[in-house]
């Protein structure tokens, strides 16, 4: 053992900067967590939340007005069949894939970075799960009949066709739902517990309490609790990579030019932890200005999801090279006019921003001047939840628009009820963020605790 | 610090788990009787009709066969509720003055059809074909029932497509000999299955399930 020790010394990497800012001990960073809960509502917060909870309202108006009139009252016609709801809910599932990736695959890879920022990548995954599991309903022009999707045994002796992408994804959806739920929920546990004994408000005790399922945090509980939890990170590894793989199916299983194409799914997964990313980092930044959590969320922390970030974004960037490259190679006049039309036809101008966005802002990571420029990775990062959205905008509309037949050739736009169905979606995501962070630990105490143990440990054994 | 929880509450988490089972439960006791029960099915739904007519007098009193009244169950999709003409054929010479059949003879003086209730009422979406089951040996009694013993006419079967699907996919279960088909009394010989699969055999009858079939 202890020749393994002083082995170890060889490969110990120079000590990077804390994850958690020195001056702080156990006591120190349970208070300053709980304290974001536990004091007086911020006004900072309040109006957030009515400017949120309004644009939801937003959501609602709009999706009543689509079951009162139905899907007509968007811009897809017989040629274009898919637009917003298809390419809202592509974009929500891949935002949520960040969250995954950090709370189980960083967890699996022993990355500490992750502990400080799992919860709030967990929540974002959720919330994102909640607005994209609405659209596959939204779409249907009998929403309605959504429950003949799953296979229950009922009286017209009829079940499920499994051999559709889009009945994959509903199990897909809502396994993933499902399972993110849990692991949010388990992690939450410890945390709950700490907040049921910090509480000083008897109602507050008694929900905490409640959620808490009797935390007692024995040596026993620890021991379970971690299996389990990192079980789950096991099932949501494969979980997260086959979600997002399922709804490139959605386009890869058709024969359409420019949707059949078998890079599809390491691409879409790749494009949907880049989105993913990009969008925890969009909370993140300015969550952590507003409750001044630079203590606990580092600039290490920024500056691991930016390079995050730029990995998958050139991953993302090898898929539109490869599809260029495999349309030319083919041979195919229509997979070669796919390529032409995205980029001269009509919708160049979506393809033209895709490009800036997606391809030409991220190479900015590169550069640690940028990484650990809040503001400006800010920019950065909006530029690619734009450029995510356009991304699927392109795959969906520039393929579907002008295909085999140019006697169904065909322009598409949203309406104005695509739009406000998408920036609801937005408000309501937010609405339930911003619930979120006000009831709950947005900060996973425990886990940064164990942060704090580790590093003690640490410099007691190298002292 | 004073417990959050009463001992009580031990009690509360442990029932709340059975809660689960009890709430699973409801949902399938509900979901039984808003799909599969009669109430949903409509099973002896009996609408009252504008003139009380009887089945049990005309067919199984009078003994008249059923294509007398139903004409066209042999030959069309539909098989027709007899006209106001049919009933007059007879009740203009018998029960002249019952005030029950006043209706019938108010219809046959203005020309007003009389509105009878249907009981076995399909979707639009449903294109049934009376004349194919009667032509490959499915009885009357096997969809209505004993029609010959009712008062008023009721539902005997639940019209739901896994009841349809049912004799689809196993027609022999259900077949009888064509000679057999008006006739109410005729129950399943001990040896159905054997005989059905012959009669399947000898009618050329195939297991019909696609969705073109009935839903065109």
């Amino acid at each position: 053992m202890a020749d393994q020790v002083t082995q170890n010394q060889y490969v110990v990497t120079p000590p990077k900067e804390p994850l958690v800012s020195p001056k702080h001990d156990l006591t120190s960073v349970t208070e300053r967590i709980s304290s974001i809960v536990f004091t007086r509502t911020p006004k900072g917060w309040i109006g957030g939340f009515v400017f949120f909870f309004a644009i939801t309202m937003i959501l609602l108006v709009s999706v009543t007005w689509l079951f009162i009139k139905g899907v007509g009252i968007w811009g897809i016609n017989t040629t274009v069949g898919w637009g917003f709801a298809i390419i809202n809910f592509v974009w929500w599932i891949g935002i949520g894939h960040a969250g995954t990736l950090i709370s189980a695959i960083l967890l699996l890879l022993n990355q500490e970075w992750r502990n400080a920022i799992n919860r709030l990548a967990e929540a974002m995954t959720l919330f994102a799960v909640v607005q994209a599991g609405m659209f596959p309903i939204l779409h249907l022009g009998r929403p309605w009949l959504f429950y003949w999707l799953f296979p229950y045994p009922n009286t017209m002796g009829m079940w499920p066709q499994f051999r559709s992408a889009l009945m994959w994804d509903v199990f897909a959806v809502s396994t993933y739902g499902t399972v993110s739920l849990i692991f949010w929920y388990t992690g939450l546990i410890p945390d709950l517990a700490t907040m049921r004994d910090r509480a000083k408000h008897r109602i507050s005790k008694v929900l905490y309490g409640i959620f808490a399922l009797g935390w007692r945090g024995s040596a026993r509980h620890w021991n379970n609790y971690q299996k389990a939890y990192l079980l789950l990170a096991g099932l949501s590894t494969p979980l997260v990579v086959s979600v997002h793989s399922v709804v490139s199916l959605d386009f890869a299983q058709s024969l359409l030019p420019g949707w059949h194409t078998t890079i599809f799914p390491p691409y879409f997964v790749a494009g949907a932890i880049f989105a993913g990313f990009a969008m925890v980092l969009t909370i993140a930044i300015p969550l952590r200005s507003f409750y001044h959590l630079e203590d606990v969320i580092t600039m290490r922390h920024i500056d691991a999801m930016a390079k995050f970030t730029l990995l998958t974004g050139l991953v993302v960037n090898y898929g539109y090279l490869t599809e260029a490259f495999t349309a030319w190679y083919s041979g195919e006049t229509y997979e070669q006019f796919f390529i032409y039309n995205r980029i001269v036809g009509p919708y160049w101008w979506a393809f033209a921003s895709l490009m800036l966005c997606n391809v030409l802002a991220p190479q900015a990571l590169w550069f640690r001047k940028i990484r650990y420029n809040l503001p400006a990775l800010f920019v950065v990062m909006m530029f690619v939840n734009v450029g995510m959205w356009l991304e699927r905008f392109v795959i969906v509309v520039t393929s579907l628009h002008r295909d085999f037949l140019p006697s169904s050739w065909a322009m598409y736009a949203g309406t104005v009820w695509d739009w406000l169905t998408f920036i609801g979606t937005i408000g309501f995501f937010m609405t339930l963020m911003f619930l979120f962070i006000r009831v709950l630990p947005a900060i996973p105490m425990s886990e940064v605790k164990e942060l704090i143990a580790e590093e003690k440990e640490t410099t007691e054994m190298t002292a | 610090m004073a417990q959050v929880f009463h001992r009580s509450a031990n009690a509360f988490a442990r029932a709340s788990i059975f809660g689960v089972v009890f709430a699973l439960a409801v949902i399938a006791g509900v979901a039984y009787v808003m799909v599969r029960s009669n109430y949903a099915t409509r099973i002896d739904f009996t609408p009252a009709q504008p003139v009380p007519f009887s089945h049990a007098h005309h067919v199984g009193g009078d003994g008249i066969d059923c294509r007398y009244c139903h004409t066209s169950v042999e030959t069309s999709s539909f098989a027709g509720i007899p006209p106001t003409k049919t009933c007059m054929n007879c009740h203009s010479q018998i029960w002249t003055n019952s005030p029950l059949l006043a209706p019938v003879r108010e219809s046959y003086e203005t020309g007003k059809p009389i509105e009878w209730k249907r009981v076995y009422d399909l979707p639009e979406f449903v294109y049934f074909n009376h004349s194919i089951h009667i032509a490959k040996g499915i009885g009357c009694s096997t969809c209505h029932g004993r029609v010959d013993k009712m008062q008023l006419t009721y539902k005997v079967t639940p019209l739901n497509m896994g009841w349809c699907l049912d004799c689809h996919a196993n027609p022999a279960k259900y077949v009888r000999p064509k000679s057999e088909v008006f006739n109410m009394e005729w129950t399943p010989p001990a040896n159905q299955l054997e005989l059905g699969h012959e009669l399947v055999k000898r009618y050329g009858i195939q297991s019909k399930t696609s969705c073109s079939v009935c839903h065109r």
